[in-house]
């Protein structure tokens, strides 16, 4: 967790941000996000991030299920409590398949969520910094994270020169913390419009 | 787009494929007739025009299917490639005809190896079978028929006019939303036709009187799940060769990533009603309905009955699960092929399983049937895909395809 200082560039047009973003890699900024109101296609390719992880850790809590469930059931109905179901055999496969299904399922679906939730780092009680309310409206939030080296008034020029009709400076937490928003640290940052 | 091509020109490897698989078909043919078309009423020989006809008549109208619930669902992403599953769809034609004449000389031919209930002397003295006379009758056979392939022909003549008939003329906004509506009301006539048929009555009928004893409420299901894999596994064929041969230029992994989800996601159903049937039969126990899998889960079909539930699930469950794969043209044609061929294994032990219950009687005079049916479907998809422009260019939802991103 650290404070750090970002360009907040605003868009009302997607058709505008993809050149934006394009262009923005290109110059040699560094994105720190975009935030956007709804799913865009395309937009992770644009921004170069690698493909998510997320299906792979659901294989694994799938199979995780499969096994589970094979396993309790074997050891139920062959050494735990051995019963007589219509004259079948102890080991008899076709029965479990729906259970061991519902477990597979059950499995990845729930650790899909909580993986999910702790890669973009979100829970209940869990806050993150806002660059822009709107971001959840109607307005597109590309921002830019500044190092040392960079200078702010040269970054909000160029956002402005790419289309953004919304420019400020914001110094802002980056991780997360626990509380709210309007009384508590870290610093919110002090908004400056450029 | 003017540099793009607009005819498909069938190639002359293509044409030579195509006589050559008509002609091994047609040979085999000959050769079965002439080798099993005598003995026991000509069981062996009709049994394997029946799977094969009725498999591949299926496996083609569910192109057919997928256009029109694409239409129906308002989906846009399919449309670089629509000529294809109409082109395939166009075979519903000759191989409907085909099949019909197949099962009206099995119902009139007298062959009750294969559908014992068109014996008037067994149906009178048989408890079930004089239950289930009503609608398990000639008449009401040929009728059904009749009504269900000519059905086809024409809504599937039907969508394919609408499509093409925008090729030359540029929409307006309201003529596009009107012509959008019209493909919905066509479409949805075509499914609802298609639930009465392939998904309820055309199964019980063509396939499951074989077995006329037994019934099963998930078999119709299952044989759509079945011909709709294998559908969508011809279709991904075609696209992949037309796209090799250089046409198809707006088909990219994207489009490839969605028809591999079709098969992978449909492997995963038709798996999930082949268990249903099979499970509750089997947890019952009962031994009017364990008749059915006697010889297919213990007999002579045992080693198709589990290369069946490899080829079906375990290879596309495990090969398509990853994102790589399905948009991977090589992986994609390889699946392809195996479940075109999984689910001709599948309705093989379906067909013959009833009149030859002790063994199982594949040999060359199978494939060779079966070539002659993959030389038809070729030799007309390649002939109607060659009739008409590659791009439905005038479709409203063009742009949505070409962008499409998965």
């Amino acid at each position: 967790m650290s404070v750090k200082k970002f360009v907040v560039g605003i868009f009302t047009d997607e058709q505008v941000l993809f050149p934006a973003v394009k262009r923005v890699r290109s110059a040699g900024y560094k994105i720190h996000d975009v935030y956007t109101p709804m799913p865009i296609h395309g937009l992770d390719d644009a921004l170069g991030l690698r493909q998510t992880s997320l299906h792979t850790a659901g294989f694994i809590y799938g199979i995780t299920g499969t096994t589970t469930a094979l396993s309790c059931i074997g050891w139920i109905f062959n050494s735990d409590w051995p019963q007589n179901f219509g004259g079948k055999s102890h080991f008899d496969l076709p029965a479990w398949i729906p259970i061991t299904f519902e477990l597979t399922v059950l499995f990845s679906a729930v650790g899909m969520v909580l993986t999910f939730c702790y890669l973009c780092q979100i829970a209940p009680f869990v806050r993150k910094h806002h660059f822009n309310l709107r971001a959840t409206d109607d307005q597109f939030t590309m921002v830019i994270e500044c190092t040392e080296k960079s200078n702010e008034a040269e970054i909000a020029a160029f956002l402005g020169s790419v289309g953004a009709v919304g420019i400020n400076t914001q110094i802002a937490e980056t991780g997360w913390w626990l509380g709210r928003y309007d009384t508590e640290l870290p610093p919110l940052g002090q908004k400056e419009l450029v | 787009m003017s540099s793009t091509k607009e005819y498909f020109v069938v190639p002359g490897r293509y044409k030579q494929w195509t006589y050559g698989l008509i002609g091994v078909g047609v040979l085999s043919l000959i050769i079965g007739f002439i080798l099993y078309g005598g003995e026991n009423h000509g069981t062996r020989f009709w049994a394997a025009l029946l799977q094969n006809s009725v498999y591949f008549l299926l496996v083609v109208n569910a192109a057919m299917f997928f256009f029109t619930a694409t239409t129906l669902a308002m989906g846009g992403w399919p449309l670089v490639f629509r000529r294809v599953t109409e082109a395939i769809s166009a075979s519903v034609i000759p191989l409907g005809i085909i099949t019909f004449v197949i099962l009206m000389c099995l119902v009139f031919g007298g062959h009750d190896a294969i559908y014992i209930w068109i014996n008037k002397d067994v149906v009178a003295h048989d408890e079930i079978l004089n239950g289930k006379k009503g609608f398990l009758n000639p008449t009401f056979f040929t009728v059904y028929t009749v009504l269900t392939i000519g059905l086809w022909i024409v809504l599937g003549w039907k969508m394919r006019q609408l499509s093409r008939s925008i090729d030359d003329t540029p929409l307006s906004v309201e003529e596009s939303k009107k012509y959008i509506f019209t493909g919905t009301v066509w479409a949805a006539i075509y499914i609802v036709w298609f639930a009465l048929t392939v998904a309820s009555v055309v199964p019980w009928l063509w396939l499951m009187s074989i077995n006329a004893h037994w019934f099963s409420t998930m078999y119709s299901w299952y044989t759509f799940a079945s011909s709709f894999v294998a559908g969508m596994a011809l279709i991904s064929l075609f696209v992949v060769y037309f796209k090799n041969q250089g046409y198809l230029e707006f088909v990219n992994k994207e489009h490839l990533h969605d028809l591999g989800k079709f098969q992978f996601a449909f492997s995963i159903f038709w798996t999930y009603l082949w268990f249903d049937q099979f499970m509750l039969i089997w947890y019952a126990n009962i031994s009017e309905e364990t008749i059915y899998f006697k010889s297919r889960f213990e007999g002579a079909y045992q080693g198709l009955f589990y290369l069946n539930l490899i080829i079906n699930f375990l290879a596309p469950l495990l090969i398509f699960m990853s994102r790589g794969s399905k948009r991977n043209y090589a992986t994609v044609t390889f699946m392809s092929v195996l479940l075109l061929f999984g689910h001709w294994l599948d309705f093989y032990q379906m067909v013959f399983a009833g009149p030859f219950p002790d063994h199982v009687p594949m040999n060359l005079f199978d494939f060779g049937i079966a070539a002659g049916f993959v030389g038809l479907i070729m030799w007309q998809t390649g002939r109607v895909f060659s009739k008409f422009p590659i791009l439905a260019k005038n479709h409203p939802f063009l742009k949505e395809s070409i962008i499409h991103h998965t």
